[in-house]
């Protein structure tokens, strides 16, 4: 994963409240292997008509060039499937900005490089208000925590760790090797103290 | 001033970073077929995963429920797994292992699940296994990479919350309209970045099994984390189960699980009050488990809301074919589903078949044991025939039908009364339509075809 700190692009309203993770990619797609391009998946029930034609006035067809989301509140609620997250980057999304995000897709979007940016409702609604139905190009900085448009400059929150995350691509395998020492050793007490935490292996089936 | 989650947390910390987070370590790391993305980026990077002795897998999401399965990529899901199982050496229940089952009913019907450990799952549905007092919590797809590879975690700390329930559930009530309750209160987003703690009278009654639905759907009002303190339930639940400790280690065990509680004068970050008494049995109407009322309530009207509130609840109205104002039980529906890591261990099958026994089913519909053991079990019990003599079908063990993975779906426009945990849009197939409700409740829609107040049934059933 690579790491970035600044990003101007395209961004459009996705006005809608729960966007869930089984809306941003029905589980019937997930069988697909990660080579293949999730982002034709996002959203795919809202975007497309049961013949699989486009419907012609939902966000993401009017402005199949956005890569920042403005959603509402409890955007990626529901299920831990990271291909929620797979569909919005292979589509091209780069950020999400919304009042609150699902616990486990703001976890999942931070460790595939995509910023789950928090945003009171009341700004929110005054940018999708802004926006009108149209995109615009906005500028924002995580470093910074602030997106810029027009000639408006909002804040936004994230958290220093995921921050520095974002910023700096890292994979925590390779972080967390750094501390084999105190992993091994808190195992060797943990045996210790708490044996029965390891599970004898099974003799009967 | 310790809460639970504080010992629990502290008990599995072994580095805190800078900015904030923590290493810590994993008891159990329970894998499905879902993790195949997991095991792929980690074919990339490390030999062989770290514990296979703490890694147990298992097929659910993608197991058919009749005879084979769907399609070749579905038969791939499954194949997979298993033989990633194989090349790392770590115990999986296949298809045809005896012990196979939902994850997260199998995980505490093994004795995989203990107190005061901390267990991980590529499935946001995890938290189920907090009801054990184990700090139990879904995890995606990279984490599930992390975890086999380290079996470590980095994790912030979530805020503390507290649930108290107090007083006597109705007859006719229970886990699931308790835990519907609050999410209609708090909102689907209202535990958000929390820990949640089940406590109080009401709490401390439930079974295990009613303790594990409460704290199953712990995601669906936004927390990560759902917990009960354990108490002789626990350990009377916990004994004798095929992984769990015995003899003297077993009383060793308790002694330590005995101190998993949150001290009496701890202070929860929020801390909220229910009181059981008022709580009736609860339908969702909507797309969201926030969109919950008691049976005997009237579907919203927008023209009373204002703003975005007013537009979504319109929205879900929409997608769910009803009329604002209209009376819950005048909604007709078309099939149920009775399974679910939610709702398909034996007391709910039980709850169900003591509402069907001598009635018969006005709809169609699948009940979905939650493990090869439960079905057994309720075999031996004969509540196989009680469903199937109501006109239900008796079907095999998985997903099925809440996820909607394996082919067993609800068919557009079709409306399902579901024991399961999510009433999301195309959740059980494109444009279905999903009501929530308790193994009973579903029960008693089936007799009616309607969805329909339960406690009548019960009670002409006692007259009997």
């Amino acid at each position: 994963m690579t790491g970035w700190t600044e990003h101007r692009g395209l961004a459009a309203a996705l006005d809608i409240a729960n966007v869930d993770t089984d809306q941003l990619i029905p589980a019937r797609f997930m069988s697909t292997p990660r080579s293949g391009d999730y982002g034709q998946f996002l959203l795919h029930d809202l975007r497309f008509d049961r013949n699989g034609d486009p419907r012609p006035d939902f966000p993401i067809n009017r402005h199949p060039e956005v890569n920042i989301l403005i959603g509402r509140r409890n955007f990626g609620s529901g299920s831990s499937r990271e291909a929620a997250v797979y569909a919005l980057i292979d589509f091209g999304i780069r950020a999400v900005i919304a009042p609150s995000f699902g616990d486990i897709f703001a976890a999942n979007s931070i460790n595939n490089g995509l910023l789950p940016a928090l945003m009171s409702e009341r700004k929110v609604t005054d940018i999708i208000t802004w926006l009108d139905g149209d995109s615009a190009v906005f500028y924002l900085n995580i470093e910074k925590r602030k997106i810029m448009f027009d000639d408006q400059t909002i804040s936004f929150t994230l958290s220093d760790a995921s921050a520095q995350k974002l910023i700096n691509g890292w994979d925590d395998i390779d972080l967390t090797e750094h501390h084999r020492p105190a992993i091994m050793a808190y195992r060797a007490q943990r045996a210790k103290t708490q044996p029965w935490v390891f599970p004898a292996q099974e003799t009967a089936g | 001033m310790t809460t639970l989650l504080d010992k629990l947390w502290s008990a599995h910390e072994i580095r805190r970073s800078e900015d904030g987070r923590s290493l810590l370590w994993v008891d159990r790391h329970l894998v499905h077929e879902g993790s195949n993305h997991a095991f792929a980026k980690l074919a990339t990077r490390v030999a062989s995963i770290a514990e296979p002795g703490l890694t147990f897998g298992v097929v659910d999401h993608y197991a058919p429920t009749r005879g084979t399965t769907a399609s070749p990529a579905i038969a791939q899901m499954i194949k997979t797994l298993e033989s990633n199982a194989k090349r790392h050496g770590m115990t999986c229940f296949g298809l045809n292992d005896p012990r196979q089952g939902i994850v997260h009913v199998i995980g505490p019907e093994q004795g995989l699940t203990l107190p005061g450990l901390l267990v991980n799952c590529g499935d946001s549905h995890t938290s189920t296994h907090g009801a054990f007092g184990a700090l139990a919590f879904g995890i995606g797809a990279t984490e599930v990479a992390h975890v086999l590879a380290t079996q470590t975690i980095w994790q912030s700390r979530p805020k503390s919350m507290r649930i108290t329930v107090s007083g006597n559930l109705q007859p006719g009530v229970g886990a699931k309209d308790l835990a519907l309750a609050w999410i209609a209160k708090l909102g689907a987003d209202g535990a958000q970045g929390h820990a949640i703690e089940y406590a109080g009278d009401s709490v401390r009654r439930l079974s295990m099994e009613g303790r594990m639905t409460l704290c199953n759907l712990s995601i669906e009002g936004g927390a990560r984390f759902g917990m009960v303190a354990p108490d002789e339930t626990t350990f009377a639940y916990v004994k004798g189960r095929p992984y769990a400790p015995s003899g003297q280690t077993f009383e060793r065990a308790q002694v330590y699980w005995e101190t998993l509680k949150s001290e009496t004068n701890a202070e929860f970050d929020l801390d909220i009050s229910l009181d059981a008494a008022e709580i009736a049995p609860i339908v969702t109407w909507g797309t969201s488990p926030e969109d919950a009322l008691p049976v005997t309530a009237t579907v919203p009207s927008p023209a009373n809301l204002s703003g975005t509130n007013a537009e979504r609840v319109a929205a879900a109205i929409d997608y769910m074919g009803l009329v604002p104002g209209r009376a819950l039980t005048e909604i007709q529906i078309d099939q149920v589903f009775i399974g679910s890591c939610t709702n398909a261990r034996i007391e709910d099958l039980r709850a169900a078949a003591a509402i069907l026994v001598g009635r018969h089913a006005k709809v169609p519909g699948l009940v979905s044991p939650g493990s090869q053991q439960i079905k057994v079990q309720a075999e031996a019990e004969g509540l196989d025939h009680i469903f199937t003599d109501a006109g239900l079908e008796w079907v095999g063990v998985g997903c099925s039908m809440c996820v909607a993975m394996n082919g067993d779906h609800v068919a557009p426009g079709k409306r399902c009364a579901s024991t399961t945990n999510r009433n999301f849009r195309g959740r059980q197939g494109r444009d279905a339509r999903t009501h929530l409700m308790s193994p009973a409740m579903v029960a008693a829609a089936a007799v009616t075809g309607y969805l329909t107040d339960v406690r009548p049934l019960l009670t002409e059933r006692n007259a009997i």
